[in-house]
């Protein structure tokens, strides 16, 4: 019988015949951790007795959470990642390098290989063919010192996509649809694997977007095949050479099948507390919201600004609504500011933060006030995730975050472009 | 023989419900940290909890975020298993990572405060308030064998390497 994506890769890198359901122990091309899963891991490292890294330009530390930091606690959090990596040669991407996950995409992540990360949303390199899921620091402190982990290879969900977008509709859209069918929970340790003709009309960013929050649906990896959009997207990175085509053979077994029409999708919004709570946007006209977020690993790359900027474009905020934008890398930055869409946002009434995550996890910059409510294009929406459990967090896209700046309420966004 | 109260969660408690991203800045203060132990879902929890306790949960307990510092927290507070319906995957590795035993059960039946045995190598509970016996699922062995020795550092300290 054939292999699904997860099956084949988890086959390579174990030199096992790895089928759903086994467990192997694989070797891993890319183990890192962020700020505030790092400290943690370097303990454990530590207490391990381990002196060296099976290798260093196999690990990364990411300072993107606290970035920069707000107190003296996570700033000597810091100062204890940046001595483990002078000790051990372990690369460092220092307060503003950007969102762990963005740089993961843009630099270092390769079609086929196996990426451990301290951060759930490790999943988003998915999108690049990289069999890649979060686990926590003790799992990649191990990783760290041994360079392999075990793993349960993952039954896997097959999701067909056709037909294209229409306007005003994304990635975002489809993903949140998507969590909605599956529950928050109908892919806890089971992969996600996307195909379909409806895939060529998804840019890179789109599938980003959607692997991102296969989590959300409890998966372990969210797998896309690689093509010429994933080939033409590592060449704009500068890294032509670690493209490699890669597809589930074609007779695979899955667990079900998901059929979606990109074409039937409309824009969607995660209500609180809870990300498959999902509501077309229209549906939530005149629920008031206070902040308006735009960013993360989610939502915070080029495009993203690009869809925000071209629909607040001459416009201005709402006066009661705050718009808080927060490019993924300094690299989405410096683009977004070469294309004038920081011009554009700024001119609409926004503050544009450094690149991190900081806001979404409610660790600082964007905390909400008791009783507000605020339009993200983040990933979760759990109580008290923007860090004031008596605040209220809906998710959509950039165009329905963009709309609701505007008007003030949550909007569908076909009705201002 | 594990023994203690049971105290009842409902379905889809996330790591943000255990221990918020507000709080990141305690992390490298774990006792602080555990102060917090589970307050946006029940502030009252860690003043209450004593050690031997039970977390008992819903389904897809520790939904979210890969921040070890979860399990690590409950584990502080004095709990020694949680009973779920299930459990989210990073969560699950995390606690058996850390020697904190996660047993998949119906736990309908089970109601807050009551006193509960687990027999952890029958893979049995028993709810002495109710006069009733359940059983959980066995672990894969490659994770019987991490809890076994306490956790995944120990473990890999004894073996050098992962055995399956």
């Amino acid at each position: 019988m054939g292999k699904t994506l997860a099956e084949k890769i988890l086959s390579k890198k174990s030199a096992s015949d790895a089928c759903a359901g086994d467990i192997v122990i694989a070797r891993v091309d890319l183990s890192f951790v962020q700020d505030t899963t790092g400290p943690l891991t370097v303990r454990q490292f530590q207490s391990g007795s381990f002196e060296r890294l099976a290798d260093p330009e196999k690990t990364a530390l990411f300072f993107d959470h606290a970035a920069p930091s707000p107190n003296r606690q996570l700033s000597n959090d810091h100062l204890l990642l940046r001595q483990f990596a002078r000790e051990t040669g372990c690369p460092k991407y220092d307060v503003g390098s950007g969102v762990c996950h963005q740089v993961v995409a843009e630099a270092l992540a390769r079609p086929g290989d196996v990426v451990v990360g301290a951060d759930s949303h490790t999943v988003t390199a998915g999108a690049l063919g990289a069999f890649a899921t979060g686990m926590g620091s003790s799992d990649v402190a191990i990783v760290f010192a041994l360079g392999k982990t075990w793993l349960r290879v993952p039954e896997s969900i097959k999701i067909t996509l056709s037909g294209k977008f229409s306007r005003g509709v994304g990635a975002k859209d489809l993903v949140l649809q998507l969590i909605g069918i599956v529950g928050a929970d109908g892919a806890t340790y089971k992969a996600l694997e996307f195909g379909g003709s409806g895939l060529a009309n998804l840019n890179m960013s789109d599938r980003f977007t959607i692997a991102n929050m296969a989590v959300e649906a409890g998966a372990k990896v969210g797998l896309f095949p690689t093509d010429k959009v994933a080939q033409d997207y590592l060449r704009s990175q500068g890294r032509p050479d670690h493209y490699q085509p890669l597809a589930a053979d074609d007779d695979a077994s899955y667990e079900k099948t998901i059929n979606i029409d990109l074409g039937a999708l409309e824009p969607m919004v995660a209500k609180p507390h809870q990300v498959d709570n999902v509501a077309p946007a229209r549906e939530l006209k005149g629920t008031k919201i206070e902040q308006v977020f735009i960013g993360t690993c989610t939502n915070g790359r080029l495009e993203d600004l690009a869809i925000a900027a071209g629909i607040l474009k001459g416009k201005r905020r709402h006066p009661e609504t705050r718009l808080i934008v927060a490019p993924a890398s300094p690299k989405v930055l410096l683009e977004a500011i070469g294309a004038g869409y920081i011009k554009t946002l700024v001119e609409a009434g926004a503050i544009i933060l450094p690149p991190g995550c900081g806001a979404c996890l409610g660790l600082h910059q964007g905390v909400l006030a008791d009783g507000e409510s605020c339009l993200s294009t983040a990933n979760r929406n759990f109580k008290g995730r923007m860090g004031n459990p008596e605040a209220f967090i809906y998710l959509g896209s950039p165009a329905t975050a963009a709309a609701t700046a505007i008007t003030g309420q949550i909007t569908d966004p076909r009705e201002v472009m | 023989m594990l023994k203690g109260r049971a105290f009842k969660f409902g379905d889809n408690i996330s790591t943000d419900h255990i221990t918020p991203g507000r709080l990141a800045h305690l992390r490298s203060n774990l006792p602080e940290l555990a102060k917090h132990v589970l307050e946006d879902a029940d502030p009252t929890f860690a003043s209450r909890v004593k050690a031997g306790d039970f977390i008992v949960a819903g389904s897809n307990f520790g939904l979210g975020s890969s921040r070890e510092h979860a399990p690590l927290v409950i584990k502080m507070a004095g709990v020694s298993a949680i009973l779920a319906k299930s459990v989210a995957r990073i969560f699950f590795r995390n606690a058996i990572n850390l020697g904190l035993p996660v047993l998949i059960c119906d736990t309908d039946g089970i109601n807050d405060g009551d006193e509960l045995e687990v027999d952890l190598s029958k893979g049995t509970v028993n709810d002495i308030s109710k006069g009733q016996k359940l059983t959980f699922g066995r672990l894969p062995d490659v994770m019987l064998k991490i809890l076994d020795e306490g956790g995944l550092l120990p473990y890999i300290q004894k073996y050098g390497d992962f055995k399956l």
